[in-house]
């Protein structure tokens, strides 16, 4: 069925019996040529891309709980391609461009709202740094603007420039950032693909893989064996326990970031905004929450849910800079589980493993990236070559010195 | 968090910095024939395991000892603390 | 207007009249009323209106759980939005607004939506708004922010202050009802550190909304009367107005003690909230249960309300939403309702129970098998219309209806670990399941122990088994220990636009739509349909859409799922969270020791980190920070400077091992380095990168000082102590940090050794022989005072920097400027400081960014091959040795008037100008006075081979295009003639 506003006053004036499940349930059938793990954003736009970019319609989505249920659908919708380095600007840029077009290509309102994003600096050496990010961004084709400190106070009058510990004195805004229905982008992606007849299979978890002579054949379920030519996992978050069952030791740990959204309340902000001198950013959804978070808690952890001293960290940030809110309420926290890499960069790549491929490495940017990572991975699953904007995204990079690091921190996955 | 420091009696983890998985004591050998290899494994893989985790915090707001903390990733319960120090030791680490 | 539906007796107190406003116009209260009492005594049902179809809605609950009676409270900015009218205390002056209507409570235009409600259903936006693309944010979100939110804010810095605080005790005892009243009893008695918290001002839970007795006494007296022992017990904590937001690891608890939302005004220096962090052995959660109501046609009109809160209200507020009264039930408790209503003059329509077998009552007209299937009245409850269990229907007059579905256990804070609670049948509800979060046990009606005996049974034995104590326990008052006697009733059947979530306007229709396209696990539903996501976070709908939705799927509602909670439990003002963290207190503020003498001098200060350094001394006249900066740095170039370079980390090293290691640390040698010189020293991460540099200054065999620079200098010593405790644990070398134990000044320029000759102590001899170019020594200054000195430059001009002990930088100061006079001294700050480093080419913050090798700093020989040291092995990897690695550069401008600015990127002098082409980019930028014109530093493909090469330098953010020349980054003597003079 193609949504429309025609349809939904078509619907409203029958008594809505028209509308179809907007996926299937189906059972898994013994094979497929491609397998995806993971019934996430990332899992879902894989297929979505597979099908209807590449023509793999023998393709599955095997998805432990419930699609939807992990970091997409917990996290702070925010999209953007204010990257720096070479390797990483291109595919943030390419997921950009993929959001504009997405409603029209899924046919599903997720809502894609590009109110801008504004990064905030306090320093003159924060500047610079945001001026060289700036340039590579316009370099590579998109697009940022330099603000001084009496242009933020015209767009944002509620910051704090009077009684400031770190006086705002700019920042790198990109008009073009903004935010995205989270959930929307799982559903849209999962109708999308289902549509193309991808089997989306959920309750079903992964217990294993079948592997002989170095080749993956598919993969031990909870609903049995499933072949599969080649099998994507994409499960960021859980890749090192997923992935472990192929025998590897990954680049990777599992931290948990917090987020907060405080009680509706009439429009206050614009866009997203994000504090430069502490752990704090910002924006306010359609329905009027302040959406925002800060810093990871900072220790290995798979559980969802984090601890008081960030939940206070974040608070103070946000006093710090917009001290309006002090009398708007934090109405709910939770915590996702972020598979944070070793250079704060993903990894989309063949394993070692023939036949099995890896997607993962997203850190807490991996909301953004859902469109390019999906239709990378489709890429290198149908092609078995990186596509053009993902080739720096290698598992082997750490062994050859190509990190891709974008705050400079090293082999210490917290700071990322 | 409360972290039980082995001489200073629990301690909020506040106070402490974490690093990673205590596994960052087992430098390899520079000279070893595999050393590229073995370093490679040793600051970039990891095995993140959900469950016990065996990890490095530094209690930076007090005695700056670092400590090696038995910590369950999912239910974060903290079954053993030792000072680093005395780890290293008994894993042959010298001068 | 006088309180027309104020009835008898209450937990009010009558001899003191409170005047309030809402919506402009007065009323009056007593102490003791909520904002949702005291409007329902004036008549005041509708209180606001919904969030999607702007539905009139009155109050629903007389608790935290409320969805309805939201509103902004107070005015400019303290204005409060989204409180709740039903935990709001009335105080004299009290100052409310309904919220989210247009132009008027009454008269919303917004209320047009309702006429809609066909087309927007559940999810309705996922399926439009899609054409023209550009549309949705030029037209269609516009529109749609407008009209959603709920209150708004004042847009003004929030005034009040809040604090935070530890708490810590044996017992944290969570509610004060029947439960936790019992249970403190129990606990206190025997001496424990007991802590007993309850949301409410008063504490007692439902005791203070019965009319039964506990023993000899009413349940309120009984309660007062426990809370009066229980305050008199030194070792207990009575907190009322303390709402337990979250259980955390380890036994801490998250605690907002409201110290201020009761009174008018706050008394000065008293903050509006306290953050407590509790730490705690064991918690008792003795939370209560939540009563859930119905769904059927129309049942979101004000006047209709949870039975039990209208219980609440007659008994403890001694007022009724109306004089006339039905109530719709599944269980006996919508009866006692009744009872009580009527007791105090209420009339009662009729009580209509859906069970055929429901108690009959001789005071009170009961409707068995009966169900509520519609209502009227558009801003208020009028009439209920009612099908009897003979089919026929009956309409009933009545101003407000009590709705009584059954009780769920209040089980949040056992999921906050990401616990589930398990169904209990008896109960029809979710109850607390085995994986609490540990030291935590439950106890009464929140554990579904719903009768008042039970609850206090429960709470006395929780207590005791919590504690571990022996002996007896108190004694229990006689109380009721009714059973519960319900049947399951969700929803009535064929009902469409039935509310369960009131706020959002989420109905049994939606949950239809969901299940029919797809939507039906818990998550999913809630996601599609927004149930449940309002600020009651579904304290009171939750339930029902998971019932209905498990009917639809033919499934029972525990395989269909489990709602579970997060914190906080109830919402908390971010400001609690921040407490005292804001305005120029959000981070601590170090001072250097000369500050007090620059701030006297008019010095401009700058952030770093967390230190004000001063960044120039404006001399009068100097109208442009380039006069202040260029004098500074020509002054110090043509004779001395001197400046406050503290901020530098500082670390004692000692040890008979200190030297092999700093060998470790730093990829360069250490080992042969003479007592009484100093080396520069570069520090990598284990991944190769460059971490740090700074210096080693080796004061004894054993003893080194390091400086970091101020940036790391925490990192640094972390680093530093992990690498001596981890990896090297058997050195004898200890370390010290002694950053603030020590003023440090960089005396530099031509006339620096004479400006210090006349401080050193004679006996000291620091001629250009005796103390030559990285030479270092502990001498004494000024007759004796203890001082450091090292022959160190950072700006390319003979230079030392002199160290003394930190309470006598002031007063060195002070005397390097008296002495410096008839050398013209000039004090210079961190930007001439930058200047004179570009200018002498030595890289910074800006270049060790954390992705930069030694190579790329051009010290890729510094990299010691002999010997181990961190991060020299994944030096050698070949992506960080490719042979158009970037260098450090110098940059000029070809034309000099162009500026050279940091962050711009360099590319070929012809060709295009995009990403694929970028060869390098600039960290560092200056006007250099030496030179006359701006200079940068840059890190370039293969730039150690490209000096005299023209390039373009384009910053397309900034529109810059000019063309630069490729130089040697050490622009002003580059041999190092003047340090060594």
């Amino acid at each position: 069925m193609r949504y429309s506003g025609f349809q939904v006053i078509k619907q409203a004036l029958t008594g809505h019996k028209g509308w179809t499940p907007a996926w299937r349930d189906p059972e898994p059938k013994a094979h497929y040529d491609i397998v995806i793990i993971g019934g996430g954003g990332h899992g879902l736009a894989t297929a979505h891309y597979l099908a209807k970019v590449y023509g793999h319609r023998k393709v599955a989505v095997i998805e432990k709980g419930w699609i939807g249920g992990g970091n997409v659908g917990r996290n702070t919708t925010i999209v953007r391609s204010n990257y720096l380095l070479d390797g990483n600007e291109p595919f943030y840029e390419f997921s950009l461009k993929l959001w504009e077009g997405l409603e029209q290509d899924l046919n599903y309102n997720a809502m894609v709202s590009q109110r801008g994003i504004l990064n905030l600096f306090h320093s003159d050496g924060q500047r610079d740094a945001y001026t060289r990010r700036g340039n590579a961004m316009i370099l590579n084709g998109a697009d940022a603007e330099l603000l001084d400190a009496d242009q933020v106070r015209k767009e944002h009058p509620y910051l704090n420039f009077d009684n400031a510990r770190f006086p705002i004195k700019g920042g790198l805004a990109q008009r073009r950032g903004g935010t995205v229905r989270h959930d929307a982008v799982a559903w849209g992606y999962a109708r999308s693909a289902d549509g193309y007849g991808v089997d989306i299979i959920q309750n079903c978890e992964v217990t294993g893989f079948r592997i002989e002579d170095g080749k993956c054949l598919g993969v031990e379920t909870s609903k049995g064996f499933i072949g599969a030519g080649k099998i994507g996992c994409a499960v960021a978050g859980n890749s090192g326990r997923v992935v472990g069952m192929a025998g590897m030791r990954l680049p990777i740990e599992s931290h948990v970031l917090q987020a907060f959204v405080s009680e509706g309340l009439k429009p206050v902000l614009p866009g997203v905004i994000t504090f430069g001198a502490g752990h704090f950013y910002v924006s306010q959804s359609d329905k009027g929450g302040l959406v925002f978070g800060g810093d990871l808690d900072g220790y290995n952890t798979y559980a969802q849910r984090g601890n008081l001293p960030v939940v206070e960290d974040v608070c103070e940030g946000g006093m710090a800079l917009m001290p309006m809110i002090g009398r708007a309420r934090l109405l709910r926290m939770w915590g996702g589980v972020m598979d944070m890499s070793m250079d704060g960069s993903p990894i989309i790549d063949r394993t070692p493993v023939e036949g099995l491929y890896f997607n993962g490495g997203w850190c807490y940017g991996g909301f953004k990236a859902t469109p390019a990572s999906g239709y990378c991975f489709a890429h290198l699953l149908a092609q078995d070559e990186p596509h053009p904007t993902a080739t720096a995204y290698r598992l082997d990079r750490f062994r050859t010195g190509r990190m891709i690091d974008e705050k400079g921190v090293g082999n210490q996955p917290n700071l990322h | 968090m409360i972290i039980p420091h082995p001489l200073l009696g629990p301690r909020d983890s506040s106070e402490f910095v974490y690093l990673g998985d205590a596994s960052l004591i087992d430098r390899p050998d520079w000279q070893a024939e595999d050393a590229a290899e073995a370093f490679h494994e040793y600051a970039y893989l990891r095995d993140n395991p959900a469950g016990e985790h065996r990890e490095l915090w530094y209690h930076e707001g007090g005695d700056r000892s670092w400590l090696v903390v038995t910590r369950n990733t999912m239910t974060h319960e903290i079954s053993k603390v030792e000072l680093a120090r005395d780890v290293a030791r008994a894993q042959g680490r010298s001068k | 207007m006088t309180q027309v539906n104020r009835l008898s007796g209450g937990l009010i107190d009558r001899n003191s009249t409170l005047n309030f406003r809402f919506d402009n116009r007065n009323y009056t209260a007593h102490p003791g009323d909520t904002l949702a009492s005291a409007l329902l005594a004036n008549d005041v049902r509708l209180i606001g209106r919904s969030f999607k179809y702007h539905r009139p809605r009155g109050v629903l609950t007389a608790g935290s759980e409320e969805p309805n009676g939201i509103v902004e409270l107070r005015a400019g900015n303290r204005k409060e939005p989204n409180t709740r009218a039903t935990t709001a205390e009335v105080y004299e002056g009290l100052d409310a607004q309904s919220q989210n209507r247009w132009p008027s409570l009454k008269f919303d235009a917004l209320a047009i939506n309702d006429r809609f409600s066909n087309f927007l259903t559940a999810g309705f936006y996922y399926k439009t708004f899609m054409w023209p693309a550009v549309f949705w944010e030029k037209l269609y979100e516009p529109i749609i922010r407008k009209a959603a939110g709920l209150g708004s804010l004042s847009m003004e810095d929030d005034p009040d202050e809040y604090d935070k605080g530890f708490l810590h005790c044996d017992l944290l005892i969570i509610g004060a009802g029947p439960a936790g009243l019992m249970a403190a009893l129990t606990a206190g008695r025997t001496g424990s550190d007991v802590i007993l918290a309850d949301e409410d001002f008063a504490l007692g839970g439902r005791l203070n909304s019965e009319s039964f007795s506990l023993g000899d006494d009413s349940a309120s007296d009984w309660a007062a009367a426990t809370v009066a022992e229980l305050s008199a017990l030194p070792n207990v904590r009575l907190m009322p107005r303390t709402t337990v937001i979250g259980a955390f690891d380890h036994g801490i608890y998250g605690a907002v003690e409201r110290t201020g939302d009761h009174v008018a005004t706050l008394p000065v220096g008293k903050p509006r909230q306290i953050l407590w962090r509790t730490y705690t052995k064991r918690a008792l959660l003795c939370a209560g249960a939540t009563e859930r109501p119905i769904a059927f046609e129309n049942n979101d009109r004000p006047g209709i309300m949870l039975a039990s809160a209208m219980r609440t209200y007659a008994n403890r507020f001694a007022t009724t939403a109306a004089q006339r009264v039905a109530i719709f039930t599944n269980n006996d408790d919508g009866h006692r309702t009744a009872s009580d209503l009527r007791a105090k003059g209420v009339k009662i329509a009729a009580v209509i129970d859906v069970r055929d077998d429901a108690p009959i009552n001789y005071e009170f007209e009961v409707l068995k098998g009966a169900q509520v299937v519609d209502t009227k009245g558009r801003l208020g409850l009028t009439f209920v219309e009612v099908a009897l269990a003979d089919g026929s229907r009956r309409i009933l007059e009545c101003g407000a209806l009590g709705v009584s579905g059954g009780w769920n256990p209040n089980v949040h804070l056992t999921c906050h670990h990401r616990g589930r609670p398990v169904w209990n049948d008896d109960l029809a509800a979710f109850a607390p399941g085995d994986d609490l979060p540990p030291g935590m046990t439950v106890a009464g009606a929140a554990n579904g122990t719903l009768s008042t005996h039970g609850a206090l049974q429960s709470g006395a034995e929780s207590a005791a088994i919590a504690l571990d104590l022996k002996g007896a326990l108190p004694d229990l008052p006689k109380a009721e220990d009714a059973p519960i006697n319900q049947t399951p009733f969700w929803y009535l059947k064929g009902c469409a636009r039935a509310w369960l979530d009131q706020q959002n306007d989420v109905t049994v229709k939606d949950v239809k739509l969901s299940h029919q396209e797809g939507f039906r696990s818990v998550e999913h539903l809630k996601r599609y349909t927004t149930l449940g996501m309002a600020t009651d976070q579904g304290k009171t709908s939750n339930m029902a859409g998971l019932a209905i939705m498990a009917e639809l799927a033919g499934k029972s509602i525990p395989e269909t799922g489990t709602t579970i909670f997060r914190p906080p439990y109830t919402p908390v003002p971010i400001g609690t969270f921040a407490g005292r963290m804001k305005g120029q207190d959000f981070h601590p503020t170090r001072l250097t020791p000369s500050h007090y003498w620059a701030k006297e001098r008019g010095a401009v200060f700058v952030e770093v980190g967390n230190w004000l350094r001063a960044q120039w001394f404006p001399l009068p006249g100097e109208t442009h920070w380039r006069e202040s900066v260029d004098r500074e740095v020509r002054q110090t170039r043509a004779s001395v400077g001197v400046c406050d370079c503290t901020t530098l980390g500082k670390i004692d090293v000692q040890g008979t091992d200190a030297a092999a290691f700093l060998n470790k640390v730093y990829c360069n040698g250490f080992a042969k380095l003479a007592i009484g010189k100093t080396r520069y020293g570069l520090m990598l991460r284990e991944d190769g990168m460059a971490m740090d540099d700074g210096t080693a200054a080796r004061l004894a065999e054993d003893h080194f000082v390091v400086t970091t620079t101020t940036a790391n200098a925490v990192n640094v010593y972390r680093h530093m102590e992990f690498v001596r405790q981890c990896l090297f644990p058997d050195m004898d070398v200890q370390l010290i940090s002694t950053t603030e134990a020590w003023a440090q000044y960089a005396v530099a320029g031509p006339n620096s050794r004479k400006l210090l000759q006349k401080i050193v102590d004679p006996e000291f001899d620091i001629s250009n022989d005796a103390f030559p170019f990285m030479g270092c020594g502990s001498i004494t200054v000024c007759g004796g005072l203890r001082a450091r000195l090292f022959r160190i430059s950072f700006s390319g001009e003979l230079a030392f920097e002199i160290a003394v002990p930190s309470r006598y930088g002031d007063a060195l100061m002070r005397r390097l400027m008296q002495d410096g006079e008839e050398f013209d001294v000039v004090p210079y700050g961190t930007e001439a400081l930058g200047v004179m480093r570009i200018e002498k080419g030595h890289a910074a913050g800006n270049e060790l960014n954390g992705t930069t090798s030694a190579l790329n700093l051009g010290m890729g020989r510094m990299v010691s091959k002999k010997k181990d040291s961190i991060g020299s092995t994944l030096s050698e990897r070949e992506g960080l040795n490719e042979p158009d690695a970037l260098m450090m550069v110098g940059i000029k401008p070809v034309n000099a008037d162009d500026k050279i600015t940091a962050g711009a990127h360099l590319m070929d002098a012809s060709g295009p100008v995009d990403a694929k082409h970028d060869q390098g980019y600039v960290t560092s930028a200056a006007f250099s006075p030496s030179l006359d014109c701006h200079i940068g530093l840059a890190f370039l493909k293969n730039g150690g081979a490209r000096q005299g090469e023209r390039m373009r330098l384009v910053s397309p953010l900034t529109d810059v295009n000019v063309e630069v020349e490729i130089v040697s980054a050490h622009f002003v003597d580059p041999e190092g003639e003047r340090l060594r003079a």
